[in-house]
């Protein structure tokens, strides 16, 4: 419900106390906004827009943050329902619309509940202190006589209490605390249980409403033929056949913009999805395929290992590395080549935009409400609050929906025909019309003394830059990308000398955040080398990280907790091998432990075991699902389809030639969350860099072949 | 375009569509059942999946005129929050979906796998499970769920008799 909505509806019965925090704000302290209500039909309090009580015993929690699978519309409001003592079946959680009251609403990075923790325990606490306050000044004894439980006030000496539905009036009339005393973990009820998830039932009786599931009154289905070479344009097109077929309305050159680039197609619409199509297959289009019609894979590849040769931009550096692996009694040299990949999420692109004069209307799956409201706006040169983004349930992120090119490209085509416009991708559409994980290539060296140890270490990594192909400049100069070094900043190897160099890998097609970002490449190279070291000197791969890693003791004891959650140093059984690796990057921290056995030609996973440090895991369940679900992303980039191009495109369309990993191909995975109290950290995102690297570490300890390229056979490593 | 009846969840609907269209699009957008769902319409990734006189099919290729009079089920007709299918009883047991997307899909083959064999096998639920795309990575847990549906069929049975 939005803000006008619920003042109209509140405004005869029911009276409010609306209370949190807003993030976006530069001080996050919570205001009383009594006054600016004044003169309206509901007296309330509004500090933020994430807590509202009513005086009907209702309490809602807003969830502000799109679903994407991830969990946050359970998880945040829990952290409220935490310091305000209520229990979630108390409650009931409401998604939010777009609006700047909830500052930012994004969801990317493994960021919504680390980066949220301290201001929604504040947005909770803040209201049982005044509801707290409130019974006390109603029953006229002293404060620290009162405590909040289950929803209600409770008077200790008396044992009398009061719904916080009946102290919400008296509530409003008391200041905001600023600085609101927070739980002491050891009180906690709800954070660090497993909880079930409120989406659920939703989700398993067909009953949860995503974008592409959203439909108004006198809409029109779009399907747009897209240009087949990224940058392709439109010359003319014969829509003769289309226009005669029934159902077909309008037939339209379209633009899609993403960030700084526009794409062209050629739109049908119609009365429904499959007249749409089928007029789309009747289109006859001539293109100009501009300069990237010859773009290739090979080419790539070619050129990525040419500009390994280089040095690039050293972005980090240690001692001298050239002098060290010079004089180095033993040496180490590999290459490493990751593809790029789609996000295939399972709902494609999708948006229902009703454009009418001034104002908008927008129901879609998205990863950035708040953004959609804004680049809409831009786009169509009108005012933020004109633009209403109704939040639907996400069919998958990963990515892919922090780009808003198909909502710009509904928008496009519904103020073109003035009516309501819902754009559906196809699969095809999805899985080729990007924007793509970068490919990356790393040339890695070490050079180690006469007594073995590490002395010098070197990581090239060639990457294209997802900023520069979203929002970079045409200024050579100003083409440089540091971000393919997400995570090598993080690493916890102490080598004397060391350099991480970033080579700038110039493409013509728009590259995107994919789950993990660059370490969803950058890791395999680095885990596995690192593995490659410990082999070289005839050591232990788990014993020997150990040995390099220096003050890094949370990454010190994730490895010791791995180790001896997995069994490491139990004996195997013939024919079977172990492979380990980990990585901590801006999202977070987790390693894995895969268990291979050799079979014909290839191996089998016998079973996972994968270690995460979240801090205080929020709902330990939800974490645990996270890190499934990032194993199998990971092992899905290892062992399907490669994203390759050939005349200017991407050669993979659907399912059949860019595999997932199937329910009969996923080995057991057990997810171990290492105890700790600190503050939140992400859980979306660290389970995959690593599972690909063990399992190639994995590969290598049970057939002696050593995995450099990704994807790879199984079941015949050649 | 031709009338065609359906017999959608029991009710009989008649709609008035090309008959070319696939069962997919008429579930969704014609009759307006919006929990089965499109994934790749080309019946690789399972989002589809319906049941036609209670096998599972996919209905993102399945022409709507082939299925005329006979009888649809779609993950609407299975249960409702207020009288769960034990399959979907299980599914909110394991905590199953993340995104959900895939799920309504899922439970479709789930459903109809235990329907002709209660107590599957890891391996048969390999084989009744691996047309169902799940992007997120729940595939432990929808076969755990399975073997939960199963043992709570078990338990409905002998509370029954």
């Amino acid at each position: 419900m939005n803000r006008r909505a619920f003042l109209k509806a509140g405004s005869l019965t029911v009276s409010s106390l609306v209370i949190g925090v807003n993030s976006a704000e530069a001080g996050t302290g919570l205001v009383n906004l009594s006054e600016q209500m004044a003169g309206k039909a509901l007296v309330s309090l509004e500090v933020s827009p994430l807590v509202i009580l009513e005086n009907t015993g209702k309490i809602i929690l807003m969830a502000h943050k799109p679903e994407i699978g991830q969990g946050t519309f359970q998880s945040m409001p829990l952290i409220v329902a935490e310091e305000l003592e209520v229990s979630l079946d108390q409650v009931e959680i409401r998604q939010a619309m777009a609006d700047k009251k909830f500052g930012n609403m994004g969801v990317g990075g493994s960021y919504s509940v680390r980066g949220e923790w301290a201001n929604l325990r504040k947005a909770g606490a803040a209201a049982r202190e005044m509801l707290t306050q409130a019974a006390a000044k109603t029953w006229n004894v002293p404060v620290d006589e009162c405590y909040a439980k289950d929803g209600k006030i409770f008077h200790k000496p008396s044992g009398k209490s009061l719904p916080y539905g009946a102290l919400t009036e008296i509530a409003k009339t008391i200041d905001v605390p600023k600085e609101p005393k927070l739980k002491d973990a050891k009180d906690f009820r709800l954070v660090g249980k497993p909880s079930k998830r409120p989406d659920i039932p939703a989700k398993v009786t067909g009953r949860a409403k995503f974008g592409i599931d959203a439909e108004v009154p006198g809409m029109l289905y779009a399907s747009v033929e897209r240009a087949p070479v990224m940058q392709a344009t439109v010359k003319s097109f014969d829509d003769t056949a289309t226009r005669k077929m029934p159902g077909v309305r309008h037939v339209l050159k379209a633009e899609r913009k993403m960030y700084k680039n526009t794409f062209q197609g050629v739109a049908v619409l119609a009365d429904s999805y499959w007249a749409a199509l089928q007029g789309r297959r009747a289109l006859k289009i001539d293109w100009d395929n501009g300069p990237h019609a010859a773009f290739n894979s090979t080419d790539i590849t070619t050129r990525f290992k040419e500009l390994a040769k280089t040095d690039g931009h050293v972005d980090t550096s240690k001692g001298n590395f050239d002098e060290a692996f010079a004089g180095a009694a033993r040496k180490l040299e590999a290459e490493y080549e990751l593809p790029f990949a789609a996000h295939a999420p399972m709902e494609p692109q999708n948006c229902l935009a009703s454009v009418k004069g001034d104002t908008v209307e927008i129901w879609t799956s998205t990863q950035l409400p708040d953004d959609v409201q804004k680049e809409t706006a831009k786009y169509l040169a009108i005012p933020p609050e004109n633009v209403t983004v109704h939040v639907m349930f996400v069919g998958g992120g990963f990515g892919r929906r922090l780009f808003l090119d198909q909502v710009m490209e509904a928008v496009y085509l519904s103020k073109q025909v003035g009516r309501p416009v819902k754009v559906v991708w196809t699969r095809e559409d999805d899985m080729a019309g990007g924007p793509f994980r970068p490919a990356t290539y790393s040339l890695l060296r070490a050079g180690f003394d006469a007594a073995n140890t590490p002395v010098a270490f070197q990581h090239k990594v060639v990457a294209p830059s997802i900023n520069d192909t979203q929002f970079g400049s045409k200024d050579p100069a100003k083409r440089q990308d540091d971000g393919a070094m997400e995570g090598l900043k993080e690493a916890p190897y102490e080598i004397p000398n060391l350099t991480y160099n970033n080579i700038f890998a110039d493409v013509p097609v728009p590259m995107g955040w994919w789950r993990a970002v660059y370490s969803a490449t950058t890791c395999f190279a680095h885990e596995s080398f690192v593995d490659e070291m410990a082999h070289a000197v005839g050591q232990d791969p788990l014993a020997f990280r150990l040995n390099l890693i220096g003050k890094n003791v949370r990454m010190k004891n994730l490895l010791r907790f791995l180790r001896d959650q997995s069994g490491w140093e139990k004996p195997l059984p013939a024919g079977w091998g172990k492979g380990v690796a980990f990585w901590q990057f801006f999202a977070g921290q987790a390693g894995h432990v895969v268990y291979v056995s050799k079979t014909d030609k290839g191996v089998k996973i016998e079973k996972i075991i994968a270690a995460v440090d979240c801090g205080t895991a929020v709902n330990p369940d939800n974490v645990r699902s996270q890190i499934e679900g990032g194993t199998v992303m990971g092992l899905t980039a290892a062992l399907k389809s490669a994203l390759t191009f050939d005349e200017g495109r991407a050669r993979q369309t659907n399912f059949h030639d860019y595999q997932m990993l199937r329910l009969n191909e996923t080995p057991p995975i057990e997810v171990h969350i290492l105890p700790s109290s600190e503050s939140p950290i992400g859980v979306g995102e660290p389970g995959l860099p690593p599972a690909a690297p063990a399992l190639a570490n994995a590969v290598f300890a049970a057939t002696g072949k050593r995995i450099r390229k990704l994807p790879f056979d199984i079941n015949d490593l050649g | 375009m031709a009338v065609i009846s359906l017999i959608i969840n029991g009710k009989k609907r008649t709609i008035n569509t090309d008959p070319q269209m696939p069962l997919l699009w008429a579930v969704r957008d014609v009759v307006g059942l919006k929990g089965t769902k499109f994934g790749c319409g080309m019946a690789q990734c399972g989002a589809c999946t319906v049941h036609l006189n209670g096998k599972p099919i996919r209905s993102c290729i399945t022409p709507v005129s082939s299925v005329a009079n006979k009888k649809i089920t779609t993950i609407e007709g299975v249960g409702s929050e207020t009288r769960l299918h034990p399959v979907q009883q299980a599914w909110i047991e394991e905590q199953v979906p993340q995104c959900g997307y895939c799920q309504s899909g899922q439970i479709m083959s789930a459903v109809a796998l235990l329907k002709t064999n209660p107590d599957p096998t890891d391996a048969e639920i390999d084989q009744a499970m691996s047309g169902n795309i799940c992007r997120c990575g729940t595939y432990n847990r929808v076969r755990k769920a399975i073997h939960r549906a199963s043992d709570l069929l078990k338990e409905t049975a002998l509370t029954t008799k």
